[in-house]
């Protein structure tokens, strides 16, 4: 059902836990659907220096979030604005149809992180 | 690696004695049971004999109750179609219950478009139905009440009996789709007072792509295929030779292995459930503990969900079942769960395991050594378990 870099993902998460001190977090989903996941993010120097998920959700759901974590790693913010639901489900080698849309949430959640940096005061 | 499995509600295998028993009917004895010379006798023989170990499996009076079909869908269809439209002059009102299986809730939806009233009764937090609300709803309208013997999901067993009594003294016929049941636990149509009962051979080891439906003496229906007129007219088309002689065995082997083997499943079946509930915290049993089939386990965890397990299990060789949402085609979780009053989120969480002949007390301590370290990974990922519950897990 699923190709083998999302079983990888999900077999071995990347950037799995929390930041306490995050300077920008954002959630998306629900649990009454079946999927919600959490992005952390730590920035310097206008690049996302640290990032870190938490998921409750399906197998898609904890690779979107793994492999968001890790095309996030290091870009600027404006890089990091640009990377959208599909370049995840790209880079994971494709997503059964029916998980495009309801457990590929990380790239949103991803964007609710920075947009909550920059509520906070962050710089671009 | 150790292969698990513990799935057997979504299918089973056939037994070595069963595929022994059909293989004749492929190569060597395949005359059209319809014909009259030696081969057609052959196979009409084969088929009538089948039929008389399927009525014995459920107590039927006579063997002519018996009607063969393609499988259990398309009894369930069968019963509930033929018996609505054949006795549409009396009333046009159908009740049911809110956790059957598709084959009977999709029916009723067709049936409610073809301007039948459909009745859906409320179960309680275990899955029985209501039988106030049954009374309830009866009315001289209603002509007929269809509820399963037992959930195949939530294992749960139904009061069919009483059912029957007041199904009865209203005048309705009664159908009970019987799939998860037979071959578990002793069915007796007539001491239940069953008018139509689905049967799967699947579920008692025989093969896929053919099943039964007894139709009680008396009891009239119009048949859904038109065709050559077999199976009493009630079903056309030349019949699944090789099929029905299996499941004729596997009924047969059902009912001199039945109860030595609903004891054995039902030691490892509480040894699965109470393993779970005690090695792991916020965990739930779903369904009755004890009015429960004797091969159904079905238990929820908080904070995680369903696939995500069946995923990190599979891994390990062990596979089961979820009633989350995102293992459904229709992406909402299991209609079953939510009836019996679970919330959306906490069906997401549940694992359905399914015992068989093949499992052994090795392979639930298998589960129960794995499970643990897998609910506590993926609540470790999940931003919803409460901090309090991973330092102590």
């Amino acid at each position: 059902m699923y190709s083998e870099k999302v079983m990888d993902h999900f077999r071995n998460p990347r950037n799995m836990g929390e930041i306490p001190d995050a300077d920008g977090v954002g959630t998306v989903g629900n649990p009454v659907c079946g999927d919600m996941m959490t992005i952390y993010i730590k920035v310097k120097d206008n690049r996302i220096a640290d990032i870190k998920f938490k998921t409750f959700g399906c197998g898609a759901a904890i690779a979107t979030s793994s492999m968001t974590t890790e095309l996030a790693k290091g870009k600027t913010i404006d890089e990091a604005l640009k990377i959208t639901r599909d370049d995840v489900a790209k880079d994971l080698g494709g997503l059964p149809p029916v998980k495009m849309h309801c457990s590929n949430l990380a790239a949103d959640a991803l964007h609710a992180a920075i947009k909550d940096y920059l509520a906070k005061g962050g710089k671009k | 690696m150790r292969r698990v499995y513990l799935d057997h509600a979504a299918g089973r295998p056939v037994d070595e004695r069963v595929l022994e028993a059909m293989l004749p009917y492929f190569t060597q004895k395949y005359g059209n049971p319809s014909t009259i010379h030696t081969p057609g006798n052959e196979a009409r023989e084969a088929i009538e004999e089948a039929r008389g170990k399927v009525a014995e499996l459920v107590g039927a009076a006579k063997k002519e109750e018996i009607i063969f079909t393609s499988g259990a869908t398309e009894s369930n269809n069968l019963a509930l179609k033929g018996a609505a439209l054949r006795n549409r002059d009396r009333g046009n009102h159908i009740i049911t219950s809110s956790i059957e299986h598709m084959s009977v809730i999709n029916t009723c939806k067709e049936l409610s478009k073809q301007g039948f009233e459909v009745t859906y009764l409320p179960v309680d937090r275990y899955g029985i139905v209501d039988l106030e609300a049954l009374k309830r709803e009866l009315t001289d309208r209603t002509i007929l009440v269809s509820i399963m013997y037992a959930n195949g999901e939530i294992g749960t067993i139904e009061p069919i009996k009483e059912i029957s009594e007041i199904v009865h003294e209203r005048g309705a016929l009664l159908h009970v789709d019987a799939v998860p049941a037979v071959g578990q636990v002793p069915i007796d149509v007539v001491a239940e007072g069953i008018d139509l009962l689905s049967i799967s051979s699947n579920d008692i080891y025989g093969p896929k792509g053919v099943g039964a439906l007894y139709l009680r003496s008396g009891v009239r229906i119009v048949p859904i295929i038109q065709g050559g007129g077999q199976e009493r007219g009630l079903r056309s088309g030349t019949e699944n030779l090789p099929g029905i002689v299996g499941m004729g065995k596997a009924a047969e082997i059902a009912k001199a292995e039945m109860e030595a083997e609903a004891r054995r499943l039902t030691r490892l079946r509480d040894r699965l459930i109470s393993g779970i509930l005690e090695k792991i915290p916020v965990s739930f049993l779903n369904g009755h503990p004890t009015k429960r089939l004797p091969n159904n386990v079905n238990v929820r965890f908080s904070y995680i969900e369903g696939e995500a397990l069946i995923l990190s299990l599979d891994m390990e060789g062990v596979a089961c079942s979820s009633g989350s949402a995102c293992t459904s085609k229709t992406l909402e979780p299991s209609h079953v769960l939510l009836a019996t009053g679970l919330k959306h989120e906490e069906a997401h969480g549940s694992l359905l395991f399914t015992l068989g002949k093949q499992n052994s007390e090795e392979d639930v301590d298998y589960v129960l050594n794995l499970l643990p370290g897998i609910v506590k990974r993926l609540r470790v990922m999940s931003p919803l378990t409460p901090k309090e519950l991973l330092d102590h897990v």
